[in-house]
């Protein structure tokens, strides 16, 4: 006699918490071969902007930590991730339809691609910043810094992108201290949602990542042209109206990433630590002896 | 007579020979444009100093197939040595022009002589020094080995520092190896006008670098050109709005440079007399036209009755007027729409209950001009607090605590500078931490370098100038998008 499967609700992960959606929607998430697999919530605008708020009101804590405390953080988010790497595998198995060995690599990828980047934390700054030989009697230095809130479209297609994508847009806007509101993959959002389950249980502070499940059509216009989003991720919005997005973004100046369509969307690199960063320049007088 | 009253002391204008009419740099050569050319004034005088070519989308085009054509032919073949040293060349014979490029500057812009003179030029050699010995070091830029040049950069610089911003975008841009199409603007052309003599001095290739004036008819061709790989823009949030949205989806890359409403923070431990030089120098640095100017005065609130007082007493002493004279400290206002925009903002300040004061300051009767003027009792949600005035108009707010100044000075959608004044390093460097802002001044304000980025947060652009930083903005790492 089979035991009988308890199936998981999937819902939205804000703010800490795992809310539905308060439009009460929800969409089919269907297998490769078109069995049904849950009821994810169908984020609304009020949704987003639920998230915009948790994601702002997260910025002051998470990148007033030490570099060394983000870096020990985002670590132990990989320690989470690899407890639990055969629920990562089988929820690619179930919803890319990528064979087990496959799907065993991609969770494998995606966990050292995240340890890759908690070790920037303490070092980008070294890297991308610089003292000023400045013409005068200044001390004068310039430093990265988090941009804010950045708001990202996760990788909608090609192998595994649902968790590999998504962790590779992730991880590196939160090296610096930058709160994340993330839009999953549409067909495949249940890694994403296991990952919130993660980061809730890894001493990631509510709010620093708010992931939002339904249409990337309907919720990317809201934090394209959403106030309080610094920057925004196109990465995965390739196949919207992106053109329209940047444009949007335009209003209040956001940073922007343009989508991308090769491969491996978001391959780890410096550049994306430095893409959600601000260049601050202190200049202190200094005194005579 | 007064102790104030000095005698006049104009630098001579003998050593400026301006012709009659410009027309456009293409290719190398003067040529005319095809737009109706307009006159430029000295906004001091309203004196008529030149006839100017505009350069419509044709002119646009044929400045950028120029620099196409130089880009591909002959700047991308050249070392990197070779590129430096044309630019070490440009920067010698800035120096060499150097007083007769001030005494243009202050003609046609309106500033002091001794800022032209002591400042912007002397910047400009320094400007195209730093980044002359950057050109054949390019694998240290921070991208990589081997980083490439862009193409063709379009750029557009504002009215405020005429040749200073033509030198901050042009040097990195050569250094990179890219081309150059430069629109000046359009109130103040003729410095650019005389550094394309210098290039020719230089003899820099034929395209490598095109001038083309006109309004912003012609800085919507140069963005909407499909020929310009990148553009870098220096001017209002507005226009940078437009500029992003025109620049959505064509895969140029930009950099913006934009408004800024910069706090001055100045704490009750703060040496007061310096922090008076700073909070003056900050603001009515060159009539205010200054992006980054310390427009919100943000004084402890013990101390505000004493800061204001030394403030009135010090503005008393400056001396507003002709531009060309040694003594001036205030000059003219750029335009007659500048001063407009002043006033509209001054009153409604004082509609919206702020009180303004100016010292006693005759202005003269032709010209743009607009006496040094304080606010005091200014609400944060002022106009005057919340918009950027670009004129020589300081809003004078109060704080309690560092945590409330480091409040006000971010609330504000702008975040390019911010000034704090206090003897305590600890505090100084906690609140420093805790601004939005790009460049942070403490115990001192509006310094510049070559070295030094510069480049605001939010809704004061993105990308940053000077530096290292200001040169990746020209390079695409190896096997880059591009």
């Amino acid at each position: 006699m089979t035991r009988l499967a308890v199936p998981k609700t999937y819902k939205l992960y804000i703010g800490g918490k795992f809310p539905r959606s308060e439009s009460g929607r929800t969409y089919e998430v269907a297998s490769k071969d078109g069995a049904f697999l849950a009821n994810a919530a169908l984020a609304s605008r009020k949704d987003a902007r639920d998230a915009v708020v948790a994601a702002r009101a997260a910025v002051k804590g998470w990148a007033g930590t030490t570099a060394y405390n983000r870096g020990q953080v985002l670590y132990r988010i990989a320690e989470v991730l690899e407890g639990r790497r055969a629920q990562f595998a089988d929820e690619l198995v179930r919803t890319e339809g990528l064979p087990a060995v496959t799907a065993e690599a991609a969770v494998d990828l995606a966990i050292d691609r995240w340890v890759w980047y908690a070790g920037w934390a303490d070092k980008y700054a070294q890297v991308l910043g610089n003292g000023n030989p400045v013409a005068g009697p200044y001390f004068n230095i310039s430093v990265p810094e988090p941009t804010g809130v950045v708001a990202i479209v996760a990788p909608q297609a090609g192998p595994a992108h649902s968790l590999v994508g998504l962790i590779s847009a992730v991880a590196p806007a939160l090296v610096s201290g930058n709160t994340v509101v993330v839009v999953a993959s549409q067909a495949a959002p249940l890694s994403a949602i296991s990952l919130g389950e993660v980061l809730a249980t890894s001493d990631v502070p509510g709010g620093v990542v708010n992931v939002l499940t339904g249409s990337p059509a309907e919720i990317a216009p809201w934090l394209a042209s959403h106030a309080d989003v610094n920057a925004l991720d196109l990465v995965g919005a390739g196949a919207l109206d992106w053109v329209q997005l940047q444009m949007d973004a335009a209003e209040t100046l956001k940073r922007v990433l343009i989508p991308e369509d090769g491969a491996d969307p978001a391959a780890p690199s410096l550049d994306r630590i430095a893409a959600f960063t601000e260049t601050k320049t202190v200049w202190h007088t200094k005194g005579l002896l | 007579m007064s102790f104030l009253d000095y005698a006049p002391a104009p630098e001579s204008r003998a050593i400026v020979r301006l012709r009659p009419s410009y027309g456009l740099f293409l290719d190398g050569e003067f040529v005319d444009g095809h737009g109706t050319p307009f006159p430029t004034i000295s906004p001091a005088t309203e004196e008529h100093l030149a006839e100017v070519a505009t350069a419509d989308e044709h002119d646009v085009d044929l400045a950028v197939a120029a620099a196409r054509r130089a880009y591909d032919e002959v700047w991308s073949k050249l070392s990197g040595s070779d590129r430096g040293k044309y630019l070490f060349r440009i920067a010698r014979l800035v120096q060499e022009r150097a007083r007769e490029l001030a005494v243009a500057e202050s003609l046609n812009n309106g500033k002091p002589i001794k800022e032209s003179r002591d400042l912007d030029i002397p910047l400009v050699a320094a400007w195209f020094f730093y980044y002359a010995g950057w050109a054949d070091k390019l694998d240290y830029a921070g991208l990589g080995a081997n980083p490439k040049a862009l193409g063709v950069a379009g750029q557009i610089i504002p009215w405020n520092f005429p040749l200073l911003m033509l030198a901050w975008k042009i040097a990195p841009a050569l250094a990179a190896g890219n081309t150059v199409v430069l629109k000046p603007a359009e109130t103040t052309p003729l410095t650019a006008l005389l550094f394309a003599e210098i290039l020719q001095q230089a003899d820099l290739p034929p395209g490598v670098v095109n001038i083309v004036t006109g309004a912003g008819a012609t800085g919507q061709a140069l963005v909407r050109h499909p020929g310009v790989d990148k553009i870098a823009f220096t001017g209002s949030t507005a226009v940078g709005r437009e500029i992003a949205r025109a620049t959505a989806g064509t895969g140029k890359k930009l950099t913006l440079e934009l408004g800024g409403k910069a706090a001055n923070i100045v704490f009750d431990d703060a040496p007061i007399d310096q922090a008076i030089e700073g909070v003056v120098n900050g603001i009515f640095f060159n009539q205010g036209h200054v992006c980054c100017a310390g427009s919100r005065l943000l004084v402890q609130e013990n101390v505000h009755d004493d800061v204001v007082e030394r403030l009135k007493h010090r503005l008393s002493t400056l001396r507003l007027g002709d531009p060309l004279d040694k003594n001036t400290d205030i000059g003219a206002i750029n335009s007659q729409e500048q001063l407009d925009r002043i006033r509209e903002l001054t009153a409604a300040g004082e509609q919206e209950g702020a009180t303004p004061w100016s010292p006693p300051c005759e202005l003269p009767a032709n010209g743009f001009w607009y006496a040094p003027t304080i606010f005091t009792g200014v609400q944060a949600s002022s106009r005057i607090a919340r918009e950027e005035i670009f004129g020589p108009v300081l809003s004078i707010l109060t704080f309690r605590t560092p945590q409330e100044a480091i409040a006000k000075a971010n609330n504000t959608p702008y975040g390019l500078s911010a000034g704090i004044w206090s003897d305590k390093g600890s505090r100084i460097l906690a609140v420093a931490d805790g601004l939005k802002a790009g460049v942070v001044w403490s115990n001192t304000f509006n310094r510049f370098d070559p070295a030094s980025p510069f480049g605001g947060y939010k809704e004061s652009g993105y990308g940053r100038e000077g530096g290292k930083q200001g040169l990746s903005a020209y390079l695409a790492p190896s096997g880059g998008a591009q």
